[in-house]
């Protein structure tokens, strides 16, 4: 067991230095996944363009005011506020809203309900009340879902901040009227307010008359006055603290998420540009190392010692497997300056590429067994792979039912379609189902190099 | 003991039987030469007795290391001498790979051409980076599938030197040709096959 793995050692320590000494091949390997990548990054790099959310407000024009002692705050203005970095798209309903975020037409939508001003203003008044405004999110990309869902945050803690500071300013001049004195408006009415203040003077006037007379109607009217004060002060203290303690947060963000049908275009974009780099170079490079073997006639010196066919074969498969994966993992690194991949999950980035990288070399491997030259295993390579990864890209939409169903077989029975989708859900976070794509992979990996194994012996026997 | 002992051995490529029943020995310290025109099958039983292809039916019983070397370079362009036999030597478990490989470059006069790239070697070097491959870790028997082929006179003499110097340590080599010439190549004995038979 330990030799052998040597000798698989050694054998893919050869192939590297082959690999080494053929800079025109490797030139080529390398840059064709880079260039990709860059042509994907220019594409896909403009500066991200602000995310469209679907906006419904139920608050009627001009009826957005909640007044408050001697301020108004215009609710209306900020909810509008709300759409700043965004760019809000409006819609008439709920319903329209939801269905925008749906059908992938937005990638969010903000609600404001109708009720809005009057649970603000019961907020206010009475310390109770939540005024919430709802946010629909899109599960089907979690990336841009975070990003926007982060971006309307920011805009509604601002909202917030604002609304709070309004709050505080009428809060604090209630507070200094009912130590100063002076007009304020009460539920509905102008209330003269005495203030601390002056019912002290008030009371200190009255002390010496208290000091000369004994008790009599001349005391009553001031000293009711200072009842009356001591009234309205307690019932204004009491509307202020509930509302100085509901002033951190007064909005509240009832959030929803729904997965939308459309699939998240700039990381699939990305998740294809993988695919395919993954696709043509792990069967390059399997095929035409393999076919090396044979058109340099080493092979049958080769399998006569200790590294057998199964040996040599698996050699390829690691090699390849692991050189595609290495490059199209530089490559999805690089992209990422451009569109947002999901990095938390990067082992599973390189699970999956290694799993993927696996299955296209097996069938590299299955066509450089059939080959005699590296060049016919190259374009062998080449004539198989494009039809595979085109048949997996055309939308089932496209083509008649009969067709489709003949497609989705090709499909299954390639690697690409399961490649992609597995490239796709680890390089978004999306994705469940996963570790199935990845068996499915590991099964058509094994069927291919089972094929590769049938194909030496048939095709490489006495060469 | 042979080291090599061939019972019976019959090849079919399909319906073409390229081997018809070739019994042979070969002793240690032999060289026996292997003659016979195109398509004869010398090719094939050679390939038989190195392990190469399955015989059809029969049996080839070795004893200890059969070094072989095929008709066609079976050597990788792009590596140098050294790495070529380097990595041979690794697969085939020689001991103390790096000693055997300085040796064999030393013997096989190559020394100022250990690091360059058996593609651009002349056709003689290549076939004596093939043959030495074939000679990595002092096998018992040799076989050499028309090792002079494509050689000048010159080479020619270079190579057969250098073979002799094997077989002078004991080594079998069986080599197969069609050319008359090389078989006065002091062989011990001469076999001629003809379609697939020993006559
Ligand atoms: N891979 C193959 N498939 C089918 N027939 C083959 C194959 N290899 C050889 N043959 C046939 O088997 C017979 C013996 O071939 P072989 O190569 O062993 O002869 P040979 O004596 O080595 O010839 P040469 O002197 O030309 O090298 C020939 O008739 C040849 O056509
Ligand atoms: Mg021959």
């Amino acid at each position: 067991m330990r030799s052998r793995g040597r000798v698989l050692g050694w054998v893919m320590i050869k192939d590297l230095a082959i690999l080494r000494r053929s800079p025109l091949l490797v030139g080529i390997l390398v840059l064709y996944p880079v260039a990709l990548a860059l042509i994907i990054g220019l594409a896909l790099g403009a500066p991200t363009p602000r995310a469209r959310v679907a906006v419904y407000t139920g608050v009627p024009a001009g009826h957005g005011r909640v007044q408050l002692g001697g301020t108004a705050i215009d609710i209306g203005a900020y909810t509008r506020e709300l759409s700043g970095s965004i760019t809000p798209v409006r819609v008439p309903s709920v319903a329209a809203a939801t269905a925008d975020v749906r059908n992938g037409v937005t990638e969010a939508a903000i609600i404001v309900p109708a009720d809005i001003v009057a649970q603000v203003e019961s907020l206010v008044r009475n310390g109770v009340g939540t005024p919430t405004v709802r946010l629909i999110l899109d599960n089907a990309n979690p990336i841009e879902r975070d990003l926007v869902s982060a971006q309307i945050q920011t805009r509604i803690d601002q909202v917030q901040a604002a609304i709070a500071k309004a709050l505080l300013a009428t809060a604090l001049t209630d507070l200094h009227t009912v130590v100063a004195g002076g007009q304020l408006s009460f539920a509905g009415a102008n209330v003269d307010l005495l203030g601390l203040s002056r019912a002290r003077r008030i009371v200190a006037g009255a002390i010496p008359q208290l000091s000369r007379t004994a008790l009599g109607g001349r005391l009553g009217p001031p000293l009711r006055r200072v009842v009356s004060f001591a009234d309205i002060a307690i019932e204004g203290l009491s509307f202020a603290s509930p509302v100085l303690g509901q002033l951190q947060n007064p909005l509240t963000v009832a959030r929803t998420s729904l997965t939308a049908v459309r699939t998240p275009t700039a990381a699939y974009a990305v998740a294809i540009a993988v695919t395919v780099s993954e696709l043509f170079l792990a069967m390059l490079l399997a095929a035409s190392l393999l076919a090396l073997e044979r058109s340099e006639q080493v092979y049958a010196r080769l399998v006569r010692g200790p590294a057998g066919p199964v040996l040599l074969l698996v050699a390829k498969l690691l090699l390849a497997a692991a050189a595609a994966a290495a490059v199209t993992f530089v490559m999805s690194a690089v992209v990422s300056v451009f569109v947002p991949l999901s990095w938390g999950r990067v082992e599973l980035w390189v699970l999956v590429l290694l799993v993927a990288g696996l299955a296209f070399a097996a069938l590299g491997v299955a066509l450089g067994a059939v080959a005699r030259e590296v060049a016919a295993a190259s374009l062998l390579a080449i004539l198989v792979g494009l039809p595979v990864a085109f048949l997996a890209l055309i939308p089932p939409s496209a083509i008649s039912t009969g067709l489709g169903n003949a497609v989705a077989v090709i499909s299954f029975l390639f690697p690409f379609k399961a490649a992609l989708g597995a490239t796709a859900a680890a390089l978004t976070g999306g994705g469940s189902g996963l570790a199935l794509t990845l068996v499915h992979l590991l099964g058509l990996a094994l069927a291919f190099g089972g094929l590769a194994r049938v194909a030496l012996r048939r095709f490489a026997a006495a060469a | 003991m042979p080291v090599i002992t061939a019972i019976d051995l019959v090849y079919d490529y399909g319906a073409r039987r390229a081997v018809d029943g070739v019994s042979l020995a070969l002793e240690r310290g032999e060289l026996v030469a292997l003659i016979g025109p195109n398509g004869a099958g010398k090719t094939t039983l050679l390939s038989m007795l190195a392990g190469v292809l399955a015989p059809t039916t029969g049996a080839a019983v070795t004893h200890g290391r059969v070094g072989w070397v095929p008709q066609i370079g079976a050597v990788y362009s792009r590596l140098s001498v050294a790495e070529n036999l380097r990595f041979f030597a690794r697969l085939e478990a020689v001991p103390d790979a790096e000693a055997a490989v300085a040796a064999m470059i030393e013997q096989m006069e190559l020394g100022e051409r250990r690091a360059e790239p058996v593609g651009r070697l002349s056709g003689g070097n290549r076939q004596r980076v093939n043959v030495g491959i074939g000679l990595l870790g002092a096998p018992a028997a040799l076989l050499l599938d028309e090792p002079t082929a494509a050689l000048d006179p010159l080479q020619r003499e270079r190579l057969w030197g250098f073979i002799h110097r094997f077989v002078a340590t004991g080594t079998a080599v069986l080599f197969s040709t069609h050319d008359m010439e090389e078989a006065g190549q002091r062989p011990d004995r001469v076999l001629e096959m003809v379609d697939g038979r020993l006559v």
